[in-house]
């Protein structure tokens, strides 16, 4: 068998791939299932990520993964609920009134509460890895061709803030290579203070230029429609979003009626998608080219389908992760389920070449 | 095509209007230069066209200005994108998509054409502007060029009546500049349309338009004429217009082949050699490279490059864009570690060892972006914070930026200088801690003629004072009037190296527009014309 010629994949089928190992973290404390989700995403990432400065904030993303960690497990030692078990050092306590129930100030500090702050920060950081991927291997701007015309707009409004995260990496390095020309600490409040603005005002600035840029290129005229149907389809499309918001939310949390929540998803999506295509009719606009949608679409989003199901049975307990002290159990089926996740570094067709952009003033 | 009708355009908390009670008629088909000093309105006077002035920039609007039949007081600009296509100054700032063709497609799709009129659209645009090889490409792994060409097909698929492009070969070099300017050449010629650009390089320009709008700022009336009309009486003029000023030509020739025919009777009147401008002796050896190779994930930015540079010289270097001109800077001050080779600084330091405080007193090098290096919230904090961060006495910062730039507000906010301004600031900060070399990545982008002087006579003086100074530029004009050495990097390799005199008058690229009317007279500048004629007449 030939490889498949090199192109870019769909990026709805990354994005659904993220999106199934992001619920996969969402069902499970298991550090180590944790770490193997967050591996298997930096693999695929690795091997199919665009050759692109905006595939470089995962680098960042990942940063900023482990920050949150730090700061859930040190805000867990001086503010947090108390559990038992082995001590491992007291702070000096100071008491709270009785309505912040459980929260206390200072304290014992358990080896239980940490790793079980250390798993809470853990699956947010895997929460953020797994967005990272999905913005390295596909931008999300090309997410936004495959928008119903409805949501377009929004659509567009909500990349241009997304975009804002791959800029700000970019710019921040050229930054610091500024700062250092300046004799400047690179550390340090003034040394922050040195990064940060540069970096803000010129991300608004850029922000101002694109936005005059895409309404002078005929971004969203519109259609004549009266003001009635404008309220109507409005109204229907928030709805059925919130809808559906709720049922996944429904979903995700095993404690709430699994059922009802599927119910609810379907029906919310349903008045969702009746409202974005009465809505649609407002916009006229018309696609380019439309992405295919092959077989390598469709064995990504079933490998992330697949690690996703099987973490569905899972019991997920935020509170009481991390209790008794043990080391986690390896459980055979997500763990391999997951590992199916990183097929897509394989056997997907390859990244097209392009030459490399320079780091730098350049 | 395009009417002015007694437009004012006042923005807000503005004492006085930018443009004040303009009138005037651009016919259909016709290429329109806008000129003027920074600060003139030209910028706003474009806007105006497609009614992003005011409609996205704020201000008020009075008189009335009218594209095709449609005036922009009933029309937004999204309303106008299938009459009026716009360029901005930064081609990357305005891009919404990610791949070339997806950017050509963008704005038809925003106009709603079907699916079969986009694909023959964007085919024929990428054969127009000769973007075919790079049809899937990344927009960001374009060069300057590419990407202004890319800029501009993707408002040219809508089909314009009329292209409004702000300043769009400043960032390119001399050859990027040509490839744009000739596709350009071919939308007015072949497709009939009607140009509106502000250019700041007349000398690039100024032969193929067909009239000129010149703002001359300061509440004075707008002059809008033939080239040769405006040309008589502009201050700001290319060097040809300046020579045949000089040399009392009249009318006055505008491109180089016309010149070449007037000065015949010059060249054979002027000595064989110019006077040369005093400069000041070359000193100590302030940054060498040997063997100096950088990489950038496998990808070879500078290959095995060898140079010195002495304290009292000024260097000019050259090339295409992404031939290695600011790796080679970069690498000069620490910021990107060599692959092979070294560089080192005055006292044998090496540039990646020193800490920051200490490399401010070996290089001081000013981004092609100056603003990078400015975070305080008014030019006062900025130099004050330069002067301690440099550790030297207070006010150094301040009085090397007057010296520079003259007058500036020193309660101003850094980002509303002008360019030049700017650009000063940034220069009176790193040469606060005098450091012995100076590197200057494209300076002259966005400066007008008068801001160009000043820089050039400020750069003069620190030479004179023992600084080394290279500036990497695309200004073949600035090069020759201000460096006696020359530097041309093609491919990350040294190609060129030698007194400037003999390395631009040997490369039509790199000539300055007196070099090439006088050839083979080894004249550069109009002020070695000048300086010659003074001493013997």
């Amino acid at each position: 068998m030939t490889p498949p010629a090199a192109r870019l994949l769909h990026p709805g089928a990354w994005w659904l791939w993220a999106l199934s190992l992001a619920y996969a973290a969402m069902r499970t404390t298991n550090p180590v299932l944790l770490v193997t989700i967050a591996a298997v995403a930096g693999l695929v990432v690795a091997a199919r990520r665009v050759r692109a400065p905006w595939a470089r904030a995962f680098g960042m993303l990942l940063r900023l993964g482990l920050l949150a960690i730090v700061i859930t497990v040190l805000l867990q030692v001086v503010v947090g609920f108390r559990t038992h078990g082995h001590v491992l050092f007291r702070l000096p306590s100071v008491p709270l009134p009785h309505w912040t129930a459980g929260l206390s100030l200072g304290g014992p500090v358990t080896a239980e509460s940490l790793l079980n702050a250390f798993d809470a920060g853990l699956r947010l950081a895997v929460l953020i890895t797994c967005f990272g991927a999905a913005n390295s291997l596909a931008h999300p701007a090309r997410l936004v061709r495959i928008l119903p015309a409805a949501l377009y707009e929004v659509g567009v409004a909500v990349v241009v803030a997304m975009t804002f995260v791959p800029q700000l990496a970019e710019a921040t390095v050229r930054v610091r290579m500024a700062q250092r020309l300046r004799g400047r600490p690179l550390t340090g409040l003034r040394g922050v203070r040195g990064l940060v603005v540069p970096v803000l005002e010129e991300s608004l600035e850029r922000a101002i230029r694109l936005a005059a840029s895409m309404d002078s290129r005929g971004y969203g005229r519109r259609a004549d429609q009266p003001v009635w149907m404008r309220r109507v389809t409005g109204g229907l499309v928030l709805l059925g979003l919130g809808g559906a918001i709720a049922g996944a939310y429904q979903v995700i949390d095993a404690s709430s009626d699994h059922r009802r929540g599927v119910a609810v998803l379907v029906v919310g999506t349903a008045v969702a998608v009746a409202g974005a295509m009465l809505a649609g009719r407002r916009v006229s606009r018309t696609r380019y080219r439309p992405d295919p949608w092959g077989w390598p679409e469709w064995f990504v989003v079933a490998c992330g389908l697949a690690a996703a199901t099987s973490y569905r049975g899972f019991v997920h307990d935020p509170v009481n992760a991390g209790l008794p002290l043990a080391w986690p159990a390896l459980p055979a089926l997500p763990f391999l389920a997951t590992l199916v996740a990183a097929l897509p570094a394989f056997v997907t067709p390859a990244v097209p070449a392009t030459s490399h952009p320079r780091p730098g003033f350049a | 095509m395009i009417d002015f009708d007694a437009v004012s355009v006042t923005y807000p908390e503005a004492a006085a209007p930018v443009l004040r009670d303009v009138t005037l008629h651009v016919p259909d088909g016709e290429l329109c230069l806008v000129i003027g000093g920074t600060g003139t309105g030209k910028s706003t006077l474009l806007g105006t066209v497609n009614g992003l002035v005011p409609h996205f920039t704020g201000g008020t609007l009075a008189g009335t200005v009218t594209v095709e039949g449609r005036t922009t007081r009933q029309h937004p600009p999204r309303d106008l994108a299938d009459i009026v296509g716009v360029v901005g100054q930064d081609p990357r700032a305005s891009f919404v998509t990610d791949t070339v063709t997806d950017e050509l497609a963008y704005t038809m799709e925003s106009l709603a054409l079907p699916q079969d009129v986009m694909r023959r659209r964007v085919e024929d645009t990428l054969d127009l502007l000769g973007l075919d090889e790079l049809r899937e490409r990344p927009l960001s792994t374009l060069s300057g060029g590419q990407a202004q060409r890319v800029a501009i097909g993707a408002v040219l698929t809508a089909h314009p009546r009329v292209l409004v492009l702000d300043e769009p070969t400043s960032a390119l070099d001399p050859a990027a500049a040509e490839e744009v300017l000739a596709a350009i050449q071919r939308l007015v010629h072949d497709l009939g349309m009607t140009v509106l650009m502000a250019e700041h390089r007349l000398e690039r320009v100024i032969q193929y338009a067909d009239s000129v709008i010149w703002l001359p700022g300061e509440g004075r009336a707008v002059e809008h004429g033939t080239p040769a009309e405006i040309m008589a009486c502009s201050p700001v003029v290319p060097p040809v217009v300046d020579l045949a000023r000089l040399a009392g030509w009249s009318p006055a020739p505008l491109s180089v082949r016309d010149a070449r025919r007037a000065a015949a009777e010059l060249r054979e009147r002027l000595p064989g050699t110019p006077v040369p401008l005093a400069r000041p002796d070359v000193g100590a050896l302030v940054a060498r490279a040997d063997r100096l190779t950088v990489r950038y994930d496998g990808l070879v930015a500078l290959n095995a490059v060898d140079l010195t540079v002495h304290s009292g010289e000024i260097v000019a270097v050259m090339g295409r864009n992404g031939s290695g001109k600011s790796t080679l800077f970069n690498a000069l001050a620490g910021l990107v570690r060599p692959a092979r080779g070294t560089a080192r600084l005055a006292g044998d330091a090496d540039p990646r060892q020193l800490r920051p405080q200490q490399l401010v007193r070996h290089v001081g090098l000013v981004p092609q972006q100056p603003g990078d290096l400015l975070c305080a919230e008014t030019v006062a904090a900025e130099c004050s914070t330069a002067d301690r961060e440099s550790a030297v006495d207070t006010g150094t910062a301040a009085a090397l930026l007057g010296q520079i730039a003259g007058e500036v507000d020193p309660g101003r906010h850094p980002r509303d200088l002008s360019e030049g301004q700017r650009l000063a600031l940034a220069l009176a900060v790193v040469l606060a801690g005098a450091p012995p070399l100076v590197l200057l990545d494209e300076p002259t982008r966005g400066l007008d003629y008068a801001a160009k002087a000043r820089l050039v006579d400020a750069l003069r003086s620190l030479a004179a004072e023992g600084h080394a100074i290279m500036l990497a530029t695309h200004d073949v004009e600035l090069a020759a009037e201000l460096s006696q050495r020359t530097v041309v990097l093609a491919a990350g390799e040294v190609v060129a190296d030698g007194p400037s005199r003999e390395v631009v008058t040997h490369s039509p690229v790199f000539a300055p527009q007196v070099a090439k009317v006088l050839a083979p007279l080894p004249y550069l500048t109009v002020s070695d014309v000048r300086r010659t004629q003074a001493v013997a007449p």
